[in-house]
């Protein structure tokens, strides 16, 4: 399925969560809600910090769950639905669980040029997955991204925050080995 | 040739090479590191930075070519100017095919960093922000690393060199979308909104980051600042060797499937031909050139017949198509280019805030056209519907650049090859 027909069928990576009334099984770690106040310093006006606050909630839980919008609402002093508004729009930000390794594969224009349908075919069928599902051991999700700027020696994935350069189909195997 | 010499034909890239970074301040000020803000603050008036940067004629090298120097003259100046005003870097480097600020912020982050606070300084800004997006991790550590060292040098903080003036840069990661890169949608990103574009008038520079005036800059321009002040404008306009009236180096690319894709400075206006045949190579063997984005998926395509023309604004644009960022993505002769302008247009539609109908919608109806066309499933009158989509999706059509830069490859591509497309209709 290519993204534009994910964005068709809502299966996008951009989740269109629902905020669920489980705002107080969530419990903001007291790490995190340091780390937000931390980046509020950074700012003229907290809700800059939003962005930063759901990617630090993220890096502990590997997602935003739903009562995290309602605790991070309450750090910035803004609403929850503008916390969520900010949660849907960005790709990088997960309101739905992932896999302890997410792929991020490049699927602009010189990946495509450079053998990107290969090699997504290649870790599809290895992984058995399609884009936008997580293996069922919960080990990988994949996911399309636009250009990551290393289109000279594409194709090119991310895998968490390593990135890997030109790849080939029968190089995939021994990339994903090195994620447990 | 001498660092010395190099130094004035290659500026930005001299003092590293692709793998061998720069990540010692001392190492940095021993090849002329921050002696250009040393200088300007201590004998140049802000308004004499901007007027050197107005002669160098610099022109904005995120890719829409506006003189960084005129750009930053609409700044409210003086005693009666706003007392917050904010200086960022667009390093939201998302064009497809383009790969040039990644290079300068993992290799020579303290020159991005000296750039910032001469235009600060220039602007009289009291705080700077990096938007990096969020996927360059290793220029987020370097940079974070950078900016350590240069604060406890004194270049940073308060009081700046005795000047009595505060400025500091923060690097603030993003969470993806393209859109980010446009000036205003990144504003709203920065200040924790959805990533829509905002109206224009009024500018950035007039009520940009929370209402204050603010100049976004791109890495490449900025990285060429410090150059600009240490060896003046006269300098800068001789770079281009009277290739180009435009100034300076570039940093120009290939990339697609030529011999040895990669980066290069060189002289702007440089012609198509020399980058892709000098110094990339060539195509790979048995391939030949079919078409070429001078700039980024938002350009339009080019023929082989064009390369020897000058890649610098006003020649690009004068062929039809825009320099953009000054990256070559080559497309090869296998390539169907319906297949090509499907995963432009993809892209496009994936990456579209939504703000606005025409590119809402326009972006994924004309993907879906696009993707019969490939199947060999086109419906008499497809293509004439994707002309009129180039026009409906057009300058003016819009809320911001995003639709009328995915149009450009298509329209281009519609003028070039309209045989491929007649070839997936259905009789």
């Amino acid at each position: 399925m290519s993204t534009a027909d994910m964005k068709q069928n809502g299966v996008t990576p951009y989740s269109n969560a629902i905020i669920s009334s489980d705002r107080e099984r969530f419990e903001l770690h007291p790490d995190d809600r340091a780390a937000i106040e931390h980046e509020i310093e950074h700012y003229a006006d907290p809700r800059a910090a939003s962005i930063d606050a759901l990617k630090i909630v993220q890096k502990r839980h590997g997602w935003v769950p739903d009562g995290a919008i309602f605790a991070i609402a309450e750090v910035l002093g803004i609403t929850a639905p503008d916390v969520e508004g900010v949660a849907t729009f960005y790709n990088l930000i997960f309101r739905q669980p992932v896999g302890r390794n997410v792929i991020k594969v490049c699927d602009s224009i010189s990946c495509f040029l450079t053998g990107y349908d290969e090699v997504r075919e290649a870790i599809s069928r290895q992984l058995d997955i399609g884009l936008g599902e997580t293996t069922p051991d919960g080990r990988f999700t994949l996911l399309p991204i636009c250009c990551l700027g290393a289109c000279d020696r594409g194709p090119v994935l991310m895998i968490n925050d390593d990135t890997h350069f030109n790849l080939a189909p029968d190089t995939v195997a021994q990339v994903l080995e090195q994620y447990a | 040739m001498s660092t010395a010499n190099l130094a004035e034909i290659r500026p930005l890239t001299y003092r590293a090479k692709v793998g061998e970074p720069l990540l010692d301040l001392s190492l940095y000020e021993a090849q002329d590191g921050f002696v250009a803000v040393r200088n300007a603050l201590k004998d140049m008036e802000p308004a004499a930075i901007s007027q050197v940067v107005k002669d160098s004629n610099l022109r904005g090298r995120g890719g829409a070519g506006f003189p960084a120097g005129v750009k930053w003259g609409l700044v409210p100046m003086g005693p009666d100017a706003p007392k917050h005003k904010y200086l960022i870097c667009n390093a939201d480097e998302m064009e497809p095919g383009t790969f040039k600020d990644r290079f300068l912020m993992e290799h020579l982050p303290y020159q991005l960093i000296e750039g910032m606070i001469l235009v600060g300084y220039a602007i009289q800004a009291s705080q700077g922000y990096i938007f990096l997006r969020g996927e360059y991790v290793v220029a987020a550590e370097r940079l974070n690393q950078a900016l350590a060292q240069v604060r406890a040098a004194g270049y940073l903080g308060k009081n700046i060199l005795g000047t009595g003036w505060d400025f500091d840069l923060h690097v603030h990661t993003g969470a993806g979308r393209y859109i980010c890169g446009e000036e205003t949608a990144l504003i709203n990103s920065l200040e924790g909104r959805r990533a829509n574009p905002r109206a224009k008038p009024p500018f950035p520079q007039i009520a940009g980051l929370w209402g204050k005036p603010t100049v976004v800059n791109n890495v490449e321009t900025l990285n060429n600042i410090p150059h600009i002040i240490l060896r003046g404008a006269d300098w800068f306009k001789g770079l281009s060797q009277g290739k180009s009236p435009d100034s300076g180096t570039k940093l120009y690319g290939v990339s697609g499937r030529a011999k040895r894709t990669g980066l290069w400075e060189l002289p702007i206006g440089t012609s198509a031909r020399e980058i892709l045949e000098e110094h990339a190579g060539g195509m790979k063997d048995g391939l030949n050139l079919k078409c070429w984005l001078p700039g980024g998926a938002s350009t339009d395509f080019l023929m082989p017949e064009h390369l020897d023309l000058a890649m610098d604004y006003d020649t690009i644009m004068k062929a039809g198509s825009r320099m953009g960022t000054g990256l070559l993505t080559v497309v090869d002769d296998t390539q169907n280019i319906v297949s090509v302008v499907r995963n432009l247009e993809d892209f496009f539609a994936r990456e579209s805030c939504g703000w606005c109908t025409p590119c809402r919608d326009g972006l994924p109806w004309t993907y879906k056209v696009l993707q019969a066309i490939e199947r060999g499933e086109g419906r008499q009158g497809d293509i004439e519907m994707l002309e009129q989509m180039t026009r409906f999706l057009g300058p003016g059509k819009t809320f911001c650049p995003h639709a009328p830069g995915a149009m450009e490859p298509l329209q281009s591509a519609l003028k070039f090859f309209r045989g491929e497309f007649e070839k997936g209709i259905v009789a």
